[in-house]
């Protein structure tokens, strides 16, 4: 009889095969698709633009890596998320932030909301909304003072201007800007959210690339245009035009990039509807009656708190169970 | 008899890489009876079967060497005539150590001069005797799962089935052996679907392929087009797994079969094209299962073929009748790469459920450290049973198997498609398979606590 070899090859469980799809490819579109965003910032901000995203990827990165390492954790930075993190706060803060306090909301981004609870897949919060959030909360005249966009200038008009959303709650009256620069990004704002364009071309990327599925952002942007286009149909003379609401503040980018986020947001597709739903009702309710002209990163915030809640409640049935039996 | 696209959408699945390009052109060779043959008496899910024939004895091909161990199991008979050399254990296909019956080939394929004849008129026949005659055939399902086909075709009173589900979606990538089947063989197979709508009375019956086989398609149609009654082609999208039972049985007729039942509770059968032509050849001409059709492939394989193999022959053999590897494997799958088992070494043999045979070159055995959730959810839309992969599996990780028995992991199919699509390459199915054995031990450690307090 012939003799058994003991040789063995590679013995493991099926599957056999796989996608090829990665957290860090993931991560990678992800900042891929954030380019756009990034020259618009660029264009209508110049170098302070640049010089923001320059520092909170820098920073991110950096105590990502120290951080990992003291807690001798693998995998390091290579998953690129911290590298998301920091553009996503960049586009996030207003033009004339000083880069120190940049490098503060970058630190609290990284080690207070996403390595305490244990780094990527851990956080409840989004990091870079949950930065953006201490910042306001301990510099609010520096996050609320906006320079006037200067297309074609090196650095950001040093006119200190009001948003568009933020005028309107002030001032009232017809707005400034016309939906045109709004969909190119010609307005103030942070350095990120103000190119309409930029923005819908990023997010059709990811939409691609199966990054995002269209659930969230739709349910989002579609709550925000519902509800502000029945506020306007009631009273049109103290309320702006849904068009103007979704164009404006930090809305697209939110929806696109931040209610997005994979680790802090449902993985059913009806949870992401329920998510999207959350976000525009509290981003409308901040907007119309909040103490603040914007409300977007704390709609989001506040929807990631109730993430657990959603996915526990929302539980997809499975195939073969029927509602009501066992 | 007409064509319709599926007009239920598959649930959940995934898009592998199919590359069935390397066989599904190449018809079907015979290969030339092995000199050794390893007959496992495990090749069906039950009871194994039990040894008839010791060391020494001389058999002759189509002979019982080993009969049902109880109704949920199957007769296994000589794939050729020789001595049996050897009958102990010996590790399988499956993985596992099962009785096997090792024979001797004398050259000869003499075959077994008390072989019941078949039943040509079949049509005159009682259901009793017809799946009498499948039963001592030894016919299992085919098409991978390897239930005894009397038990499926023997409905306990009260269960009416009207539905015929034959399967031919063949999901799994590389595999073209029921694709083969359906283009070189449809005549039988339409032969054997009649006889298992005759034994079950069913009035309805649906031939599900998936729409990247429109030849078999075709074929199907031209063998089906003077059937009576409610008979249909239902296209299929293509996409894994479609040829799951209960997904298949979903698309086919929009019937769901609920959690823990069986299709016979929405009044469906599912069998394979494979077996189909089995209970054909076994009724018509007496003829029980020792061969069936494998497809050999993988880039590490020389001569990628379809084979009409004899079931025992071993993989070494198999693989030399494909001109062998090319170069030393780096894994070697017994089936397709979804749900296929790796094999040690090409020792193990061929059985009544092995659809395919893949090498893998060492380049493409491709090896993950697994990542933390991303919480992406790509596992939950691939789930073609709703399940939350992601989920289940941080509960299995944390061995919290009460939670995981609440999200229904007993319901998993084990097919593949969460791990398939992790990006953070997690062992998703994996965890299932784990859970669902340590809740299985935990039910039955339940029950007979109960039984205990009685």
């Amino acid at each position: 009889m012939k003799q058994e070899t003991t040789q063995t090859w590679v013995l493991s469980s099926s599957p056999h095969a796989h996608s090829g799809d990665s957290v860090q490819k993931i991560m990678l579109s992800v900042i891929l698709a954030l380019v756009p965003a990034m020259i618009a910032s660029v264009v209508f901000f110049g170098l302070n633009a640049a010089l923001l995203i320059i520092c909170c990827v820098a920073s991110c990165v950096l105590a990502e890596a120290v951080s990992r390492r003291a807690m001798r954790r693998d995998p390091g930075i290579t998953d690129l998320s911290a590298v998301v993190t920091g553009i996503l706060l960049a586009l996030n803060l207003p033009p004339g932030l000083p880069c120190w306090m940049a490098v503060i909301g970058s630190l609290f981004a990284i080690l207070v909301a996403k390595q305490v609870y244990g780094g990527l897949g851990y956080n409840m919060f989004n990091p870079a909304l949950a930065g953006r959030a201490m910042l306001m909360l301990s510099f609010p005249i520096a996050m609320t003072t906006w320079l006037a966009p200067s297309v074609g200038s090196l650095c950001a008009d040093a006119v200190t201007t009001a948003t568009p959303l933020g005028k309107f709650k002030l001032a009232g009256g017809a707005p400034d800007y016309s939906i045109l620069n709004l969909l190119i990004g010609n307005r103030p704002g942070c350095i990120g959210e103000t190119s309409a364009i930029a923005l819908l071309i990023g997010g059709a990327f990811l939409l691609w690339r199966r990054c995002i599925t269209w659930h969230t952002p739709v349910a989002f942007v579609g709550t925000v245009a519902i509800f502000s286009g029945l506020i306007y149909k009631i009273d049109p003379a103290h309320n702006l035009t849904p068009l103007y609401h979704v164009l404006s503040g930090g809305l697209l980018l939110g929806a696109l990039f931040m209610a997005t986020d994979m680790v802090t947001t449902p993985v059913t597709r009806s949870g992401r509807l329920v998510f999207g739903i959350g976000c525009g009702v509290l981003t409308m309710v901040f907007r119309k009656w909040g103490g603040m002209p914007e409300g977007v990163s704390f709609a989001i915030l506040i929807m990631n708190g109730l993430t657990p809640l959603i996915s526990k409640v929302m539980r997809p049935r499975p195939f073969g169970r029927r509602a009501g039996k066992a | 008899m007409k064509t319709v696209r599926a007009a239920f959408k598959a649930l959940g699945g995934v898009h592998p890489r199919y590359q069935k390009d390397a066989t599904a052109g190449l018809a079907i060779e015979t290969m030339p009876v092995s000199a050794r043959l390893l007959v496992s008496t495990a090749q069906h899910l039950g009871a194994p079967s039990k040894p008839l024939v010791k060391k020494g004895d001389i058999v002759a091909r189509g002979q019982p060497v080993a009969e049902a161990g109880g109704f949920v199991s199957s007769w296994v008979h000589a794939p050729t005539s020789g001595t049996v050399k050897t009958v102990g254990p010996m590790l399988t296909a499956s993985g596992k150590s099962a009785t096997v019956i090792e024979i001797e080939a004398d050259g000869q394929d003499r075959p077994h001069d008390q072989a019941p004849s078949g039943l040509p008129d079949w049509k005159a026949a009682s259901a009793k005797q017809l799946v009498e005659l499948i039963s001592g055939a030894g016919i299992i399902g085919m098409g991978g799962a390897g239930f005894p086909t009397h038990v499926k075709l023997s409905p306990p009173e009260g269960k009416k089935i009207d539905t015929l589900i034959i399967n031919g979606a063949e999901c799994e990538p590389f595999l073209t052996a029921d694709h083969r089947l359906m283009l070189e063989q449809a005549g039988k197979i339409w032969t054997g679907v009649a006889i298992i709508r005759q034994i079950l009375g069913a009035q309805h019956v649906r031939v599900a392929i998936e729409d990247n086989k429109p030849d078999a398609i075709r074929a199907m149609e031209k063998a089906l087009q003077d059937a009576d009654g409610d008979v249909e082609v239902v296209v299929l999208e293509t996409r894994y797994p479609q040829g799951a039972e209960k997904q298949l049985i979903y698309s086919a007729t929009g019937r769901v079969v609920p959690s823990g039942g069986l299709p016979m509770d929405v009044g469906a059968l599912v069998e394979n094209v494979g077996t189909a032509a089995a209970i054909a050849d076994a009724v018509t001409r007496g003829i029980p299962l020792t061969e069936r059709v494998t497809t050999v492939t993988g880039p590490a394989i020389k001569n990628p073929k379809n084979v009409l193999a004899r079931i025992g022959t071993t993989f070494a053999d198999l693989a030399a009748f494909c001109g062998g590897f090319l170069g030393e494997p780096g894994k070697l799958i017994c089936g397709g790469p979804m749900m296929g088992v790796t094999q040690g070494a090409a020792a193990a043999s061929v059985g009544k459920t092995t659809s395919g045979l893949l090498a893998i070159p060492p380049g493409g055995v491709i090896s993950y450290s697994s990542m933390p959730c991303i919480s992406c959810g790509r596992c939950v839309t691939a789930c073609p049973m709703k399940l939350l992969p992601c989920t289940l599996s941080e509960y299995l990780e944390a061995e919290n198997y009460e939670e995981a028995e609440n999200l229904n992991v007993m319901d998993c199919i084990e097919c593949g498609c969460c791990a398939y699509e992790c990006p953070a390459h997690r062992p998703l199915v994996q965890h299932m398979r784990q859970g669902k054995s340590r809740v299985m031990a935990i039910r039955k450690q339940r029950a007979a606590q109960a039984e205990k307090k009685q």
